[in-house]
């Protein structure tokens, strides 16, 4: 059976994640939560707005109410890499070589590890943001579509054109695919070798949460009342296939969906705080955590795949031991 | 509205530059009202307070995807309240103030078509304001003036020192022929009791008559005014309108282009009305910028309330009718190109049998 070892906070998590093998927690006020031989607590942003795990380099990349961009690395180390001004810094990503991308109103930035940065402008607000996997290539969600752009590089930038307002944007693990999410319950998906397009739709809720399943042959998404899980196996991704439906309940929305690291199962969190692991090939079910006061907001499962780290938007967080 | 307990309230306030908008800023954020506001703002400019609750958003206006033209949200504003909303215990309320050109319409939009921000906040009013020196002048040169008060639930008549009583009539009279719904205050310096900008409830279904308990009645200019304020002299207004609900008030003032159309009735046929408003909002919601009223409804022993925005419309019962009060019917559109006759023909036909 499971086991949840609780962490009850106070406020809205934004992050869960494992720095080294410590589950750490970012809340909306700026503090870093984690559980290392007790609860410790160190303060980032002055009000956290985006924060995301950086794999890679196994840091917590946030921007927040104050203009600025934080790395946080396991022991509860703070670090400051940028500020952008006043204006709040509402995406933030990582991308290879240690290069981080932010942004602010109009403007995405990248920061090398050398600490120079770039700016890129656009005609509209950056929605979001995410690095390609391989090669120095950041997309924007925008307005109408989608912005490739070259950091490294000088050269004009790949302009993805669709209709509506786009709020998050994913890379395939292979880089073969652009999926965005959409103020609409949709999702799209460019192939970037031709720029096919993939309209994903039929969802009953705005999509907040993406995750790859392994090797990149999944692509898990959140805003139904059961993950939504798209075949991206196909040299076109998921176009002319149906989805799976996994893990559904009657009652609640999902709104967190985080992959195992290496099996095709996924982790699915819900409207009201449950946790499920659902396997892809049976949809065979187990309950990692029972009901609690908030939606799940964010899960991430350990390097040696063995614990689920959870925040909730009531701040009644979590890891959850599946080996036990 | 069932949440109306939890969900955060916000006022939109709109207005030209030098309208006074930053002054009844400066003033909702200092003075000891023991509330606290978080204000979202175009750009931090001149208000001269510090405070960490002020953010600055681009105005960022989308369309739905979903082929209606008159589908727009403000997505920094779905953004930044959510952002906002992670952490509610820091304010009790929230200003959004427009750029001075801002189309009133996506902001109120954002409300009632983001199922994230309508779960956790409620819109409560807007509130127009109009410097009454340069107002003739900016609706000669633009129609984001007209929209703005056309919108308003509250018209900040501002600056009414530097205007002749004759002047501010006039002004007055042509606020009330765009816009017959809404309350008007006569202020200088934005000097309105933060009461009756902030906190109406003005979209909401239960309250936003009870606030205006003469909605839409004969003569109701007289309890539209703020008697608190000065200069009361010169009530022409009654020359322009207020005594013929019955007909639309285009244009007999110079370039006014919104009318309103005022209907009433009796006791209505659910089972016609409710249809009929369906098709009127979906025909003719691109040219509906706002519409209100109270129905009655023929066997049902409540009032009915019914408010819309373009082709969104919410109705709700709002409360028992009274013993002895009149089981009347009261719409009121306003808007652009609206074909008064045929709406009022089909509401008439509207009546229970």
């Amino acid at each position: 059976m499971p086991t949840v070892a609780p962490l009850d906070l106070e406020g809205h998590c934004l992050a869960a994640v494992f720095l080294g093998d410590v589950p750490h927690f970012a809340l909306a006020d700026g503090t870093i939560h984690r559980l290392d031989h007790g609860h410790k607590t160190v303060q980032a942003n002055d009000g956290l707005l985006a924060a995301l795990h950086d794999g890679a380099n196994d840091r917590l990349i946030t921007g927040g109410e104050d203009g600025k961009i934080f790395a946080v690395t396991a022991g509860g180390n703070t670090a400051e890499l940028a500020t952008a001004g006043k204006k709040w810094i509402t995406s933030v990503a990582a991308g290879p070589q240690g290069a981080v991308a932010y942004a602010s109103g109009k403007i995405a930035y990248v920061r090398f590890a050398d600490g120079k940065t770039r700016e890129f402008s656009h005609p509209r607000s950056v929605e979001g943001l995410a690095f390609s996997p391989k090669g120095m290539r950041f997309g924007v969600a925008r307005y109408n579509g989608a912005t490739l752009h070259f950091p490294a590089a000088d050269g004009k930038p790949v302009e993805l054109e669709w209709a509506g307002a786009h709020t998050g944007i994913t890379f395939s693990p292979d880089g073969g695919f652009v999926v965005t999410t959409m103020q609409e319950n949709a999702l799209h998906g460019w192939k970037l070798a031709d720029g096919k397009h993939m309209r994903m739709s039929g969802y009953p809720g705005k999509v907040k949460s993406l995750s790859w399943s392994a090797k990149g042959k999944w692509l898990a998404s959140s805003g139904a009342p059961a993950a939504i899980v798209w075949p991206f196996s196909g040299k076109d991704g998921p176009m002319g296939k149906a989805p799976l439906e996994l893990g559904t309940r009657g009652s609640a929305m999902v709104t967190s969906v985080a992959c195992h690291p290496s099996q095709d199962v996924v982790a699915v969190g819900y409207d009201d705080g449950m946790v499920m692991a659902v396997r892809f090939a049976d949809a065979r079910e187990v309950l990692l955590r029972r009901p609690g006061k908030g939606a799940i907001t964010s899960m991430m499962w350990d390097k040696e795949e063995r614990r689920v780290a959870f925040g909730s938007a009531a701040g009644d967080c979590g890891v959850i031991d599946i080996s036990a | 509205m069932s949440d109306a307990q939890t969900q955060i309230p916000v006022t939109v306030l709109t207005g030209y530059l030098g309208a006074g908008k930053t002054t009844l800023l400066n003033r909702i954020l200092s003075e000891n009202h023991g509330k606290r506001y978080a204000v979202i703002v175009n750009e931090f400019g001149e208000i001269g307070i510090d405070n960490e609750l002020i953010v600055e958003s681009d105005e960022e206006i989308y369309e739905m995807n979903n082929g209606c033209i008159c589908c727009t949200v403000r997505g920094d504003l779905i953004r930044v309240v959510e952002g906002l909303m992670r952490r509610p215990g820091r304010f009790d309320a929230i200003v959004v103030e427009t750029t001075g050109l801002a189309d009133p319409v996506p902001v109120a939009q954002t409300f009632f078509m983001d199922d994230d921000v309508r779960s956790k906040t409620r819109l409560d009013a807007v509130v127009a304001l109009v410097d009454a020196k340069h107002l003739p002048l900016r609706l000669k040169d633009s129609r984001e003036a007209e929209d703005q008060i056309a919108f308003a639930d509250v018209v900040v008549l501002n600056k009414t020192d530097l205007v002749t009583p004759e002047e501010l009539s006039k002004v007055e009279a042509t606020i009330r022929a765009i816009n017959p719904a809404a309350r008007i205050h006569r202020t200088t310096r934005a000097g309105v009791a933060l009461s009756e900008v902030l906190d109406r409830g003005a979209f909401d279904l239960s309250r936003a008559l009870e606030n205006d308990p003469h909605f839409l009645e004969a003569h109701d200019d007289h309890d539209h005014h703020d008697h608190d304020h000065h200069d009361h002299e010169g009530h022409d207004h009654h020359d322009h309108d207020g005594h013929d609900h019955h007909h639309a008030h285009p244009s007999d003032i110079h370039d006014v282009t919104v009318q309103s159309v005022s209907l009433r009735g009796g006791e209505m046929d659910p089972k016609k009305f409710f249809p009929w408003i369906e098709k009127v909002t979906q025909m003719e919601g691109p040219n509906i910028l706002r519409l209100k009223g109270i129905i009655a409804l023929k066997g049902d022993d409540e009032r009915y309330v019914i408010q819309g925005v373009h082709m969104i419309i919410e109705g709700d019962h709002q409360r028992a009718w009274k013993d002895g009060e009149k089981h009347e019917s009261r719409l009121v559109f306003i808007g652009r190109e609206l074909d008064a006759e045929r709406l009022k023909t089909s509401f008439q036909a509207c009546h229970a049998a």
